[in-house]
């Protein structure tokens, strides 16, 4: 036990040995805390077990800014070692284990929760409902997300981190990285995966049963159109990740040959199921994105989006063209002309409805009273970012041309576009947003601005001069060049930008800690004069039961509406009736610990840890099915605790 | 909602039918695919719009796909099955055109 | 998510609730995701299915009456599994349970003989290591089987819920449920028996 201990804490790194020491201080910290302030408890009952949609959803955004942390720690430590040639910061083995963890946390750690926090947070309110469909299921989705996530994050102080790339593919993920670190990718990806095909569930049927009266489909919030269809996609794209994950994992620890390079296997069917699900997901991670820009612009702009009908449309198209496009992630794999050129062809063909989006996202803000708050500058610096991430991706898509800018920093700069101005601006604009819903105060706007530019100034001149070095023929996931490459220069421009962002982030975690120190706390739960439901509540921060009373829906902007028509539901002698509520659950929390175990006996090959928490990931579920008709009863808020919460000076008066 | 389901026989038909229509669909393929001297493409095709028939008959006959949520039901399996050709034939062509 | 308020009494008792149309509904969704898993496995193996270097060829060991055995219990046990449902609308819980042990029984046996099958390919060479051929044949299968095992397991602790409680519609929506899992492997044999033994052995 001590010598494996022994063996696999990292050590000899001086910048893992400092981690190591940090995390420890920190965890002892952090028990310390809770137990001085006798807090534990208050953990449990109040978070841990809460199925809450709003609050799971803060725990998810929570989870994604630490995430977002550690993977832009990465993203510097990378660019410090590429800004002047032959530097000797990284070790050439480090800094593939450190673009990897950057990759794989960024998408799947990162933008994926703090979108699936968003949605849980603000989904259920616009549509009116309760909470979510699945109550109990959402809490387990959120907690074997984060056993997931803890599970891959721990690959780097213990055992070494996977060294594959993101898109991890074999051979050299299985014959050319011995050790547990791509074993914690797929075990850490398959159990966060879990989590994230429930969610899907969850969604498309709370949009779909749990709308209030009077919201058709074509009443729907764009953010909850976005939703819904990014819930189809996940419904349908994740099943092909868990089986991708399971063969290589089958393949590393029990002989079988799916992708290895002898006896019939083909390493090139996992970058095709890789990508199969691949693709899908970066419009998983974008759709919603376009949903948070579309809610913001219409809100600021006051106005009622424009062209909401096309821009519904245009969503399914993307939703059905995202799952024929693969193959554009490996023209150069060698595919016949005719298949190329087919999927070229669709790749292209996806410009059409994003290009719609941009035009009514155009249309909304022509002759509209703009109001330039942070959350709409992020949206509005989004437009013009985001299509050049577009275009490019265009120029990727043409098979033939595909030749030139494949695998080096044009294509970095291409997915950075893409991905930071579209889902990190959409991130920030909509914690910005949605802020007063969450904790009953808007962030400072002021220090927000200085974030704002810090962030999309550096940004531009971190990823613009990528663009020029692809050009140049830099090739991307090399450690280091030589001075006679020509390419310092850029570089040196393209880090400075880098820790420009770096400090964007840090004004945005100080604004946190101001905002909440000196900010006025809202006294409505209309922050912004808001369009949609969601700003219907009757205080900042929605009661736990989200509306006393289900409101009855109009036309799309039910709130705007319901404004302008004086027809705002009144707070006074109104009357009101029990409101059923979910009880919280404690099993999700165990169960998604026996998934964290089970994930790491499998990682270090463990057989009867694997085997232990396997049967105690059984006798969750049973007893999950033995005593669910308990859990279903809930419980019942009562009227006078209603009328408390609804009107709490009332009896002051 | 199609709930109507109110006299139930003791026989329940549709189950019956489609338990036959099942039976026969089987042998059929195996009749098509073993004994009958037809080029494999052709076999291929056949047998598997024979396999897709039964799998309508396990969705609409023993399974009430109509119930409920009736068309999104159906819609989530149709849309199901367009995913498992892109997936399956997709996966297919690709894998046999990489050289 | 309480009792609906007047709901028809000749609405099936796994509808009655509003718990039991949201899981009913989300069960459908959750069947979307399996086929997908079901489909990336078959791509799986139609990308392999050439890779059968260094082991014995599939139409070499496959057994037509065996495998139409499997195909008939498994169809046999969907069919009396819609039966118990028939029953369950009719409130028998008697004659419920009676089509459900059936159901089980043919599913064991479809079990016993997959793992023999198993076992006899190993014994014949052909092992999960063998080659890729082989390593998405018993992936394909293997998942199936898993999927039987845990359908099983599912019924008999639903049926060990009605026993103790009696139907009401929890139960029933457990039943109800249970039965579109069940139906649903037979779905998914349908093609496992088409693409890997039918065209196995035409092949």
């Amino acid at each position: 036990m001590f010598d494996f201990i022994k063996d696999n804490l990292i050590l000899n790194d001086p910048l893992i040995l400092g981690a190591n020491i940090s995390i420890v201080f920190t965890v002892i910290g952090i028990v310390a805390t809770l137990t001085y302030f006798k807090k534990w408890k208050w953990l449990w009952n109040d978070w841990i077990t809460s199925v809450d949609h709003k609050k799971i959803g803060i725990m998810y955004i929570l989870a994604a800014l630490i995430m977002l942390f550690r993977g832009g720690v990465d993203a510097l430590l990378m660019r410090a070692q590429l800004t002047v040639p032959n530097n000797e910061f990284l070790t050439s083995h480090h800094y593939n284990e450190i673009f990897t963890t950057h990759g794989t946390i960024m998408i799947l750690f990162m933008a994926m929760p703090f979108l699936l926090g968003l949605m849980n947070v603000v989904v259920p309110l616009q549509i009116g409902a309760r909470d979510v469909a699945f109550p109990y299921l959402n809490n387990l989705s959120f907690w074997s997300f984060m056993f997931g996530a803890i599970l891959f994050n721990m690959s780097f102080v213990f055992g070494g981190s996977p060294d594959a790339g993101w898109t991890n593919y074999a051979p050299l993920a299985i014959e050319g990285s011995p050790g547990p670190g791509i074993n914690y990718y797929l075990l850490g990806l398959q159990i966060s995966g879990i989590g994230t095909l429930l969610t899907g569930i969850n969604f498309v049927v709370t949009i779909i049963k749990m709308r209030a009266p009077g919201i058709t489909l074509l009443r729907m919030p764009m953010f909850t159109w976005t939703t819904l269809i990014t819930a189809f996609i996940i419904v349908f794209a994740f099943p092909i990740l868990t089986v991708t994950l399971a063969l290589m994992t089958f393949d590393r620890l029990f002989g079988t040959h799916f992708f290895t390079l002898t006896d019939g296997g083909n390493p090139m069917l996992w970058s095709n199921l890789f990508w199969l699900w691949g693709h899908p997901e970066v419009y998983i991670v974008i759709l919603p994105a376009f949903g948070i820009f579309s809610e913001i612009i219409a809100t600021f702009a006051r106005k009622t989006l424009f062209g909401y009908k096309s821009m519904i449309i245009s969503l399914a198209a993307i939703s059905l063209l995202s799952f024929v496009v693969w193959v554009h992630h490996f023209f150069t794999m060698g595919g016949s002309a005719a298949l190329n050129s087919v999927f070229s062809i669709t790749t292209m063909a996806i410009a059409i409805p994003t290009g719609i989006k941009i035009f009514n996202w155009l249309g909304t803000l022509y002759k509209g009273r703009i109001e330039f708050t942070v959350a709409m500058m992020w949206s509005v610096a989004f437009i013009p970012t985001f299509l050049i991430g577009g275009v490019t991706g265009v120029m990727l898509g043409m098979a033939a041309a595909d030749f030139q800018y494949h695998n080096n920093y044009f294509l970095v700069a291409h997915f950075h576009y893409t991905l930071i101005a579209g889902v990190v601006f959409a991130c920030f604009a909509g914690l910005v947003y949605w802020y007063p819903k969450m904790f009953g105060l808007k962030m400072n706007e002021r220090i927000g601005k200085w974030a704002f530019w810090f962030f999309s100034i550096g940004f531009n001149v971190c990823f613009l001069p990528q663009f020029v070095l692809g050009f140049a023929g830099m090739p991307r996931r090399v450690y280091t060049y030589g001075p006679e490459d020509g390419w310092t220069a850029l570089n040196v421009i393209s880090s400075v930008g880098a820790f420009g962002m770096g400090v964007g982030f840090m004004i945005i975690v100080y604004n946190v800690y101001y905002s909440y120190r000196y900010g006025k706390r809202e006294e409505t739960g209309d922050a912004w004069d808001g369009r949609t439901l969601e700003w219907a509540t009757s205080s900042a921060i929605p009661p736990h039961y989200n509306f006393a009373h289900v409101p009855e829906v109009k036309s799309v902007d039910a709130f705007y509406y319901m404004k302008q028509e004086g027809e705002v539901p009144s707070r006074e002698n109104v009357e009101y009736k029990p409101i059923h509520m979910p009880s919280n659950a404690g099993t999700p929390f165990i169960m998604s610990g026996f998934f964290f175990v089970a994930g790491f006996g499998l990682v270090f090959e463990l057989w009867w840890m694997a085997i232990l928490a396997l049967i105690g990931i059984f006798g969750c579920m049973a007893f999950r099915s033995l005593s669910s008709h308990k859990q279903d009863e809930g419980y019942y808020v009562s009227v006078e605790e209603i009328e408390k919460t609804e009107n709490p000076n009332k009896r002051e008066a | 909602m199609s709930n109507n389901t109110s006299n139930h026989s003791r026989i329940p038909w549709t189950q019956v039918i489609g338990f036959v229509l099942s039976i026969a669909l089987t042998f059929l393929a195996v009749w098509f695919g073993l004994y009958m001297d037809l080029a494999y493409k052709l076999i291929v095709a056949i047998v598997f719009v024979l396999a897709l028939l039964q799998a309508a008959i396990q969705l609409f006959m023993f399974m009430h796909v109509t119930e409920g949520e009736g068309k999104w039901q159906v819609g989530k399996m149709l849309s199901a099955g367009f995913i498992a050709i892109v997936i399956v034939a997709g996966s297919v062509w690709v894998m046999n055109s990489m050289h | 998510m309480a009792h609906s308020t007047n709901v028809d009494p000749n609405t099936p008792l796994e509808y009655q609730t509003d718990i039991g149309k949201l899981n009913i509904f989300g069960f459908w969704i959750f069947l979307g995701a399996e086929v997908a898993l079901f489909a990336t496995i078959f791509a799986t193996y139609f990308a392999l299915e050439g890779g059968t270097v260094g082991g014995p060829l599939p139409g070499e060991l496959f057994d037509l009456k065996n495998t139409i055995i499997m195909t008939l219990l498994l169809l046999i046990s969907s069919f009396t599994s819609g039966l118990s449902i028939n029953e369950l609308r009719r409130r028998n819980v008697k004659g419920m349970m009676v089509w459900l042990i059936i159901t089980l029984l043919f599913g064991a046996g479809f079990l016993y003989m997959e793992i023999s099958e198993f076992l006899h390919l190993i014994h014949e060479g052909a092992a999960i290591g063998t080659n890729a051929y082989w390593s998405s044949f018993y992936l394909l299968t293997g998942t199936h089987g898993l999927h039987v095992t845990l359908g099983i397991l599912w019924i008999i602790l639903v049926m060990f819920q009605v026993k103790k409680r009696g139907l009401n519609p929890d139960t029933a929506k457990k039943l109800f449920v249970s039965s579109l899992y069940w139906h649903f492997l037979d779905f998914v044999w349908i093609f496992v028996f088409t693409s890997v033994y039918l065209l196995g052995m035409v092949g």
